[in-house]
């Protein structure tokens, strides 16, 4: 195979076929429509078509078909010039030859390879959740892959007892969810309150409550011990925990085997620069398995935004674009719950650099917290204030100072101005514009009247009230029973 | 309102400004005319401000009543004679040194169908010239393409307007009608009305909800509800799968647009996108309404494609009581955009690139097919080269004001200046016909008899009310008398209203947009004729899509859209966005409100609505005037306070002149397909009133 092709179109191949190398396919090929300045090979280790994995938990809820979680149809990879190979694990990368070497012993050559092998569930250490051979034990699901939902979906009954490990955002999303399916779910969460990465224990307790309401119960501050199929677990505290099928999602590993292998630069995932990348020239990371500073894990934000980048930087559509970071917000995708929590929430009020507002309303499910400086969004949680949630992220993103009124603000609408016209006709203002259509006042209606038009029609000649869309037609007549009655 | 016995006496009509065309009946009084409005299903006999006032730019001092041909640089009154001789000669010197694109026609969507039809005739026959374009570029044209995307056809609303009364819901995406259509509202229901505004508008607080997106980020939103719909099982199946095609690659786009992703990007909250999918789903009938805001985009056709696939995937087009329809803007908005004004366009809506149009066209005029011309240029494209080394030297303008109407307008002016050639055809010396060498006076609607197509695609006759002044003469006559000037048979060019019609039902036979079967006595006795209308005998055709859409198999098509935003973000030199629109009591460029005292009393003069925040942050007060500094102008305006308003975005109304026009502001990037320019979303900053007016030309 040769390594250094001259002429004709670089040689990229990516290695995965999830969320982020799917994407960077698309947006190499938005680039560079007619593959004349690369060519694109993908390498699939699963058999199926690449999957949205955000939709993953509508799958779980069963709002969503597995058809439609496909990032592709089927003719994609041809129509768009894409050599893809589903169920091809890659098994060694030859950085001096520049070649990858497939299952079957194949090799594919590289100009540039990108790494996009995602991460795999990681399952804590509880006695009998894997087998022997280091599978998982039978009733015991990850909740991470396609393959993994319709397991859950196969083995969740309603009216069965779930517990699902793990009361992170993922965890959440699949045991409301299971609850919502009719399981009967108890998620077991190590810290002493849900989502300590996102959340502070105000929130962490609303929130827990708040699905309570949804009928999922909760062992917080507790460790699994132990796992016997067909019965359920044993905590830490001593207590049993029936299940029927345990559902693990307590966090990811990333995908760094075969980086490692290959002698790249590895810490929690594999370290890669502005420009994604690795330690070696011509070996680019994106999506899970890359760690950059600015780029939090298991977030398809930060994926798609560094294969924009990567795009550029591989078809010279951009030669300076850069890869500096997201700032992401998280939301809980769950029904009938409205939670996302942005940036540093954990300030409290009373500081001395910055401005905390806050508000509870636990028995309601709901929690507010804004944290600002000089006018600027650092942080916010916002359980229960979906119209908050909005104009605060859109504040965070941009940088933009927060509304002075910081009640609207946490209310997410402005309040308006003026009040509706009183519908008193007595106590309106004269000045109010009773018909919009033809801008007439009350003032200019009671003109009317004393000039001598003295019914609700002879109004309407008078001064065009109620002729324009008529929808004054009310208001214009409480204001001539009114002055009928002070006549 | 009471209407007394001699009012009836008077001619039925329709209002001069909006789509809507409210049926009013003028009568000639001592003072010239008064104006009542009438029984009409689209205004159900009201009449806004500025239908009731109407009648005044009749005998309005403004009014124009002689030609004016300038000389050693001023305009001096002059007779029709030497008017249009002189227009003769310098367009035949233009076109013999230059070529026949040296000339170009600039029309307007408030032209009656006649007027297009013959303009359009006027432009490939009598001067040869491919170079004809119309404001319409700036109102319908993204709503249009998305429509014969989607539909096969583009006819805005492919349902009688009063089929709306049976809705539950109704999305009303980028609309402000109780100031720009007021009767309309009456159509409206009373919950269930949702509107999708950056501002917060009259409509906006009528509605059960509001959403507030950033300007310039509607696709986004629409993808994000189409994405609830599918995620919370709201999906028509059936419907999609019987009447459509295309949604399994739609959805591939769709699926990446999840509400809480969406939210970003719009400021709508998520909770608020799955709310409107919720409540479009549970209504038994629903309405999907677009207008301006959502299509004055250089991403405008994607935009309305995405509300169109949003419709298709609740099953509402071409189902009885629901649907999906564009509001369009202009009084002749739809028959303007039908009949051959437009750049690539033959009348009954046929492509002048297709060989078998050009055949029959031609064959209706009597021409050789080969001697039309190619398509020419679009709106903008062909103002930006007015006066260039490959564009017209010369233009004709009738029925628009470009000058404060157009994007980059302050451009266009100079564009304009650098013609050798300008000739106005207007009812008031319009800031365009200030600038022109020629200006003709004509005649306006209650003067003249003439069809127009209102937003449902309904023809209507406008009779003949009062006599027009001495010395005016009507946009047919002009074209009659240049053409017959330039050499023209007289009949191939008739003056005749009704003779005009008949030649156009003859053109427009076997199009989309078929009138043939409209005839002025059908008119006259009161049918309900929604185009196409292919026969006599032919009952019309309200709502077309009942059965099968246009498309050969009869389907919907899903149209896969990507939302790449705003042409120009905002950044450190431009913070902010600036959108534009209308006030109730003013239309379109102004040109003739501005001149009806009642309306100045309204809407004296363009202002700068903004937060109280954004005008804190700029130590600015209420009524303060203050600069909007764009990469193309600037204008000076007072600051208006409003706290609805979004903190990163100023309003500014496009009725005013001078140094108080919108477009000085705004970006004329194009929309790939449509060519509409981005009137709706551009960046700009704020700076002191230091200095007077702008320091833009024009």
């Amino acid at each position: 195979m040769s390594t250094c092709d001259q002429a004709g179109p670089r040689r990229v191949v990516i290695v995965g076929y999830g969320m982020a190398g799917a994407r960077l396919a698309e947006d190499l090929r938005a680039r560079d429509p007619r593959g004349e300045r690369v060519s694109v090979t993908v390498l699939g280790g699963e058999p199926h078509l690449a999957y949205n994995r955000i939709l993953l938990s509508g799958v779980v809820a069963g709002t969503m078909s597995r058809r439609s979680v496909h990032l592709h149809e089927e003719s994609w990879a041809e129509r768009n010039d894409v050599d893809l190979r589903t169920g091809t694990a890659v098994t060694t990368i030859d950085r001096a030859a520049r070649t990858v070497t497939l299952g079957d012993g194949s090799q594919v050559g590289y100009d540039a390879l990108v790494l996009a092998t995602g991460s795999r569930a990681w399952i804590p250490p509880t006695e009998g959740l894997l087998t022997d051979d280091g599978e998982l034990a039978p009733g015991v699901v990850a909740f991470r892959t396609l393959d993994d939902c319709e397991r859950i979906l196969a083995q969740a009954r309603a009216g069965a007892p779930v517990a699902v490990l793990g009361g992170g955002v993922l965890g959440l999303e699949a045991a409301r969810g299971l609850a919502g399916r009719g399981s009967n779910v108890t998620v077991v969460h190590p810290v002493g309150h849900l989502m300590e990465r996102q959340l502070d224990p105000g929130a962490g307790g609303v929130l827990a409550k708040a699905l309570t309401e949804h009928g999922i119960e909760f062992a917080l501050g507790k460790l699994a011990t132990r796992y016997l199929p067909g019965d359920g677990l044993k905590l830490d505290d001593g207590s049993h925990l029936p299940a029927d099928l345990v559902v693990v999602s307590a966090g990811v590993r990333a995908e760094t085997g075969l980086a490692e292998a290959a002698g790249l630069d590895v810490d929690q995932g594999i370290v890669v620069d502005d420009s994604l990348r690795t330690s070696d020239q011509r070996i680019y990371a994106i999506g899970d398995v890359a760690q950059h500073p600015g780029a939090p894990s298991g977030l398809v934000q930060p994926a798609w935004e560094q294969s924009g980048v990567l795009a550029d930087l591989l078809t010279g559509a951009d030669t300076s674009s850069r890869y500096r970071g997201t700032s992401v917000i998280t939301r809980l995708k769950a029904r009938g719950i409205d939670l996302s929590a942005v940036g540093d929430v954990h300030p409290e009020i009373g500081s001395d650099e910055d401005e905390v507002v806050c508000l509870t309303d636990a028995r309601r499910g709901r929690y507010a917290k804004v944290v600002l400086r000089d006018d600027r969004v650092r942080g916010a949680i916002l359980l229960g204030f979906p119209d908050a949630a909005a104009t605060v992220a859109h504040h965070y993103d941009n940088g933009t100072p927060a509304p002075s009124d910081r009640l609207a603000f946490l209310l997410g609408r402005a309040l308006p101005d003026e009040a509706a016209p009183a519908e008193n006709p007595a106590t309106m203002p004269g000045a109010v514009t009773v018909c919009k259509c033809n801008n007439v006042t009350k003032a200019s209606l009671v003109d009317a009247w004393r000039s001598g038009a003295r019914s609700t029609a002879g109004l309407a000649e008078a001064t065009r009230a109620t002729t324009g869309c008529g929808g004054c037609r009310s208001v214009v007549e409480g204001i001539a029973t009114w002055l009928a009655s002070t006549d | 309102m009471t209407v007394t016995a001699d009012v009836r006496t008077g001619a039925a009509t329709h209002c001069p400004y909006c789509a809507l065309q409210c049926g009013m009946r003028v009568t000639p009084s001592d003072v010239g005319a008064t104006v009542e409005a009438r029984q009409f299903p689209t205004n159900g006999g009201g009449m806004c401000q500025k239908g009731w006032t109407s009648a005044e730019l009749l005998t309005s001092p403004a009014r124009l009543t002689t030609p004016l041909v300038r000389v050693d640089g001023e305009l001096r009154p002059a007779n029709w004679d030497d008017a249009l001789g002189v227009i003769t000669s310098r367009l035949l010197g233009i076109r013999e040194r230059h070529g026949a694109d040296a000339v170009g026609l600039f029309g307007g969507g408030g032209l009656t169908n006649e007027k297009c039809y013959l303009l359009g005739k006027f432009a490939r026959v009598a001067l040869g010239t491919s170079q004809i374009d119309y404001n319409g570029r700036f109102c319908m044209s993204s709503a249009a393409a998305a429509n014969i995307k989607a539909f096969g056809m583009d006819r805005g609303m492919p349902f009688p307007v009063t089929d709306l009364a049976a809705a539950d819901a109704i999305l009303l995406v980028g609309s402000n009608p109780a100031e720009t259509m007021p009767p309309f509202v009456q159509h409206l229901p009373q919950d269930g009305l949702i509107v999708v505004d950056p501002r917060r508008t009259p409509t906006a607080e009528q509605a059960a909800l509001h959403l507030q997106p950033a300007p310039g980020t509607d696709l986004a939103l629409a993808l994000g509800i189409l994405h609830a719909v599918v995620a919370d099982g709201h999906l028509d199946e059936s419907y999609v799968d019987t009447r459509t095609v295309g949604f399994d690659e739609t959805w591939r786009v769709v699926a990446r647009w999840w509400p809480e992703h969406v939210e970003r990007v719009t400021g709508v909250a998520a909770a608020d996108q799955r709310r409107v999918a919720a409540m479009l789903a549970a209504a038994r009938n629903a309405y999907l309404l677009t207008a301006r805001g959502t299509e004055q985009h250089a991403s405008g056709v994607n935009t309305v494609g995405g509300w169109i696939n949003l419709a298709l995937a609740l099953g509402l087009p071409g189902r009885h009581g629901s649907g999906y329809g564009c509001l369009t803007g202009q009084g002749n908005g739809q028959g303007g955009r039908e009949h051959g004004q437009k750049a690539d366009q033959l009348p009954g809506y046929r492509k002048l690139d297709d060989p078998a149009a050009r055949e029959h066209v031609a064959g209706v005029w009597g021409v050789d097919p080969d001697s039309l011309p190619a398509s020419g240029r679009s709106a903008y494209e062909l103002l930006d080269v007015l006066g260039a080394e490959d564009g017209p030297k010369a233009l004709l303008v009738f029925g628009s004001n470009p000058v404060v109407s157009a994007p980059r307008a302050g451009h266009v002016a100079e564009r304009l200046g650098a013609l050798d050639f300008l000739v106005v055809a207007d009812v008031v010396l319009s800031e365009t016909a200030a600038m022109a060498d020629v200006v003709l006076p004509v005649t306006q609607w209650a003067e003249e008899t003439g069809t127009m197509t209102n937003l449902e695609g309904r023809i209507l006759l406008r009779n003949k009310a009062i006599d027009p002044p001495d010395g005016v003469r009507s946009d047919l006559d002009v074209l009659h008398g240049l053409a017959t000037r330039l050499g023209q048979p007289p009949e191939r060019f008739p003056a005749e209203p009704e003779a005009v019609f008949t030649e156009l039902r003859a053109a427009s036979r076997g199009g989309v947009a078929d009138y043939s079967g409209v005839t002025y006595q059908r008119l006259r006795d009161g049918e309900a004729l929604h185009w196409p209308v292919p026969e006599e005998g032919h009952p019309g055709t309200p709502r077309p899509f009942l059965d099968r859409f246009h498309h050969p198999d009869g389907r919907a098509r899903f149209v896969p859209v990507r939302y790449h935003g705003p042409a120009e973000p905002v950044d450190a030199e431009y913070p902010l966005i600036a959108t534009t629109g209308r006030l109730l009591a003013q239309y379109q460029s102004g040109a003739q409100t501005r001149a009806i005292d009642e309306l100045m009393a309204v809407a004296p003069e363009a202002f700068v609505e903004m937060h109280p925040d954004t005008a804190e942050r700029h130590g600015l007060a209420a009524g303060e005037t203050i600069r909007v500094v764009s990469r193309r102008g600037e204008v000076a305006a007072p600051v208006r306070l409003t706290s609805s308003a979004r903190q990163d975005t100023v309003f500014l109304p496009f009725h005013f002149a001078g140094a108080q026009r919108a477009n000085l502001l705004t970006n004329p990037a194009l929309d790939p397909v449509s060519r509409m320019p981005e009137f709706k979303v551009c960046a700009v900053r704020l700076e002191p009133a230091e200095r007077n007016g702008a320091d833009v030309d024009m």
